[in-house]
């Protein structure tokens, strides 16, 4: 018997929708899908590294994230939540992670899932090497699964590389063949 | 005592003082390590009474007019003017995250010049935090942006940061003729960062938040109209030379006392606000290194920073007080810089703050202390920073100082 696919799709703030619809247009109706959301533990880092540089203000430093995590760790539930009622399937599971983004993705698929859905982010005004967000490089890069990068909304025409650089000269057609 | 014993024993008990301040064994005050340090200092005749005596005066109204701003932000916090801009941002913002960076700039830029960088990383970074995720987007271009503004949008005013305090004294300079030599490099400043971290951060400022703000824009009005009479009051007294310092102090007064009559605040927590072990550790810290400046490296000190305000010596002179501040920390680098900056003049004294305000974005505790600090954080079990911070100070902190300083020559030729 064929086992139904195992995915886990990475939802972001900014781009969670968009990525919950592709990937519901591509994963089989029996597929198990895990919801992942990872609430990154640096935000409070560097507010801690701020307030170490406040020399003297220790008595008050505790102050500097206030209610933030609980307010992120409510939101993420929430958005967990409105992500398996847009989704609409049974068997979904909800994963809710918190540390460095990038290395709690790769992680979480560690353990025989068959695919993880993430969204593209990045600047899509410039498209190139760079233009994925360093977590999302991250995750394509080390995954241990198979990645499917999935654009948020439209994807841009091809009509959107820039023309090639003056004084490259590809060969008009056919595969390149050695001179003898 | 000779001398290179005296310096030695005195660089040393500075050093074991900042690390202590960073590392802070058993969780105590940074004053409990800084104050048997000066004690020591003190009791071996490294410094001489006669000049402990004479630092502590020159530092005492400074330590004042600190505790009053202290008080007055803490009070703008007690009253929701945080909380309001706070809705202010979220309901402006429209759901768009580069309209909420832009709103946070300009409240992070407004707060930390007229309350002091203090009231921005302690007082405005945690409604910041929560309001992005409220909005449910994403929250690090919004956190930098506060640590970062903290920084390098404090060279407006005197009251804008701590060594803007201890530079206003030495520089001689009135409070409104600060303000106005400072404008320029402290918009420059901003316009530097916003290029910066909007493109830094162009990957994590995509989507719409689709939430609705919760809660109606409630100003507090009379809070508000406090510290705008405040602010207006720094002037007046500046040019009816009175210190300026007591505006401060009428506005934290102002705000307090209906704050204990309406018991929005207990008298406790004024004390607390005042933060007493933080003013001691100044006062303690300030007498540390005078006794560091007094044997010799004072004379070191007026070698590094170059006399004149040709757009040259100032670009150096940011730049020796910027490596300084994140050699050792910013306050103990202004300590050490100013009494040859001031004797070199104004204009050399402003780029001190330049390199002292906007350098510590580089590594924020100064390397000696980070290097500690990662120390503290990998015994807690934390994770370490990431080279994020490194890499975005590596983009901004340069071109800050640069263009800041470019400003601040200009604004000399032009404010005079």
């Amino acid at each position: 018997m064929i086992q139904p696919v195992r995915a886990v799709v990475w939802l972001v703030e900014g781009t969670w929708q968009g990525c919950l619809d592709a990937a519901a247009k591509i994963l089989p109706r029996d597929a198990q899908v895990a919801l992942l959301h990872v609430t990154p533990s640096d935000v409070g880092e560097i507010t801690e590294a701020a307030t170490t540089g406040l020399l003297g203000r220790a008595s008050r430093a505790h102050r500097s994230t206030g209610h933030f995590e609980e307010v992120a760790d409510e939101e993420a539930s929430e958005i967990l939540q409105a992500a398996a009622k847009r989704l609409g399937r049974e068997n979904t599971e909800l994963v809710h992670r918190r540390g460095r983004v990038e290395r709690e993705v790769v992680s979480a698929v560690a353990d025989g899932v068959d695919l993880l859905v993430v969204a593209r982010d990045g600047d899509r005004s410039r498209l190139g090497p760079h233009s994925l967000g360093h977590p999302t490089r991250f995750i394509v890069d080390h995954a241990p699964c198979p990645v499917l990068l999935v654009w948020p909304d439209e994807a841009p025409g091809i009509e959107s590389i820039p023309p090639p650089p003056p004084g490259h000269h590809p060969r008009p057609n056919g595969p390149h063949r050695e001179s003898p | 005592m000779p001398s290179p014993i005296a310096e030695t024993l005195a660089v040393v008990l500075l050093v074991a003082t900042l690390a202590c301040a960073v590392a802070r064994p058993r969780g105590w005050p940074e004053a409990v390590f800084a104050v048997p340090a000066a004690v020591l200092l003190l009791a071996l005749g490294v410094l001489p009474l006669s000049q402990a005596g004479a630092e502590a005066r020159s530092l005492a109204p400074t330590v004042g007019f600190l505790a009053a701003v202290l008080v007055l932000a803490d009070m703008c916090d007690r009253y929701g003017l945080f909380e309001a801009a706070g809705t202010w941002m979220a309901t402006g913002s429209r759901g768009r995250p580069v309209t909420l960076l832009a709103l946070v700039f300009v409240v992070a830029s407004v707060v930390t010049a007229v309350l002091g960088l203090d009231a921005t990383v302690l007082l405005l970074t945690p409604v910041v935090l929560t309001t992005v995720a409220r909005l449910r987007l994403r929250a690090k271009p919004h956190a930098y942006a506060c640590t970062h503004l903290a920084n390098s949008a404090s060279l407006l005013l005197p009251v804008s940061n701590l060594t803007n305090l201890l530079a206003f004294r030495a520089s001689g300079l009135s409070f409104a003729r600060f303000g106005a030599i400072m404008a320029l490099p402290w918009l420059a400043a901003i316009a530097v960062e916003w290029v910066v971290l909007r493109r830094f951060f162009v990957t994590d400022l995509v989507g719409r938040s689709e939430t609705e703000v919760a809660t109606p824009l409630r100003i507090p009005v009379f809070a508000s109209a406090v510290v705008a009479l405040t602010l207006v009051g720094f002037f007046v007294a500046s040019v009816l030379h009175v210190n300026p310092a007591f505006a401060a102090l009428g506005g934290a007064v102002t705000l307090a006392v209906p704050a204990l009559v309406r018991r929005r605040a207990k008298l406790r927590d004024i004390g607390l606000s005042l933060d007493v072990p933080f003013l001691t550790f100044v006062l303690a810290l300030g007498l540390v290194v005078k006794a560091v400046s007094l044997h010799g490296l004072s004379s070191l000190v007026v070698h590094l920073v170059p006399n004149g305000t040709s757009l040259g010596s100032l670009l150096l002179v940011a730049a020796v007080a910027a490596v300084l501040a994140n050699l050792i920390n910013n306050l103990p680098a202004v300590l050490l810089l100013l009494p040859a900056a001031a004797a070199a003049g104004p204009g050399v004294v402003l780029a001190v703050l330049i390199g002292v305000n906007a350098g510590p974005n580089l590594t924020y505790v100064g390397s000696l202390a980070t290097l500690l600090w990662r120390r503290v954080l990998r015994k807690r079990g934390e994770d370490l920073p990431t080279s994020e911070f490194l890499r975005l100070g590596v983009v901004t902190v340069p071109p800050v100082l640069l263009t800041s300083t470019v400003a601040l020559w200009a604004s000399l030729r032009l404010v005079g």
